[in-house]
């Protein structure tokens, strides 16, 4: 069976806290083949970092279960999901709220989602409670060309070419 | 050692050495209160130039330290943060309560 996408890739683990460096560095090596900036790259692991850390601390609440990471790619687009089969969100709309946070007693600053949302190009949350939630995230990495172009509209811009 | 600390004429200087996230902020929150109730510090000092990596774990444990600080009378503010970090701090709206600064050695 073909793939519709250029390349994928899954991973399944454990909802420990220490697999949220393992889970934004592992994408981030996937995602190094579409040669993203440095900027980039650290935008796609501050994403993936909260789309895990919600599993693990609200989807899962500290008890045991998989984190499932499907990533793929198709032109320069990277598609990023993140799926538990947790507790679910009842609210969906409310836990996007900056500043919201149903655990502000163990610090959380319930900017996850809002994070998710400014440094991705798009982001799904598809939640079902008692079932589990899902988040889809989409980032275009510029081509070389593409830069080259902002560059040149920049130096246009001050009047330098 | 995930973190360091220096304490020198009532500042105390908490260099960060591990990418904060929710993992690594459970560890060290616990190291970083005992250090700050036990010294007293007028001025806390989160220096970032030793990490690269901060997600919004970190936002919610540097806003409890902050707290904490102007409690006992000090205060706080963050050095050394690169781009990245820089970032996820603006976005907290952290930026308008703590002073964010360049380079200190």
């Amino acid at each position: 069976m073909k793939s519709l996408y250029d390349n994928e890739m899954n991973l399944e683990f454990l909802s420990r806290s220490k697999n949220e460096a393992f889970a934004r560095i592992t994408v981030a090596a996937f995602a190094a083949q579409l040669d993203p900036t440095i900027e980039e790259l650290a935008d796609i692991k501050t994403a993936v970092s909260e789309a895990v850390t919600n599993s693990i601390i609200h989807g899962y609440e500290d008890t045991e279960g998989i984190v499932k990471i499907r990533a793929r790619i198709l032109d320069n687009t990277i598609e990023i999901e993140v799926s538990d089969t947790g507790k679910g969100i009842e609210d969906i709309e409310l836990a996007r709220k900056p500043l919201y946070t149903t655990k502000a007693n163990l610090e959380r600053s319930g900017m996850g989602f809002t994070i998710m949302e400014s440094f991705m190009d798009e982001v799904d949350i598809e939640s079902v409670v008692g079932l589990g939630t899902k988040i889809l995230m989409k980032k275009h990495i510029k081509k070389d060309e593409e830069i080259d172009e902002i560059e040149n509209a920049d130096l246009t811009a001050i009047g330098g070419r | 050692m995930n973190i360091e600390f220096i304490q020198k004429d009532k500042l105390l200087v908490i260099k960060l050495t591990e990418e904060i996230d929710h993992h690594t902020t459970e560890k060290i929150r616990r190291k970083i209160d005992n250090e700050i109730t036990r010294y007293m510090p007028r001025k806390v000092l989160f220096d970032f130039g030793s990490i690269s990596f901060m997600d919004s774990a970190g936002i919610g444990m540097i806003i409890g330290r902050y707290k904490m600080a102007k409690m006992l009378g000090g205060e706080l503010e963050i050095i050394n943060a690169n781009k990245a970090i820089r970032k996820v701090l603006e976005m907290s709206g952290i930026v308008n309560i703590i002073p964010i600064k360049e380079k200190v050695s």
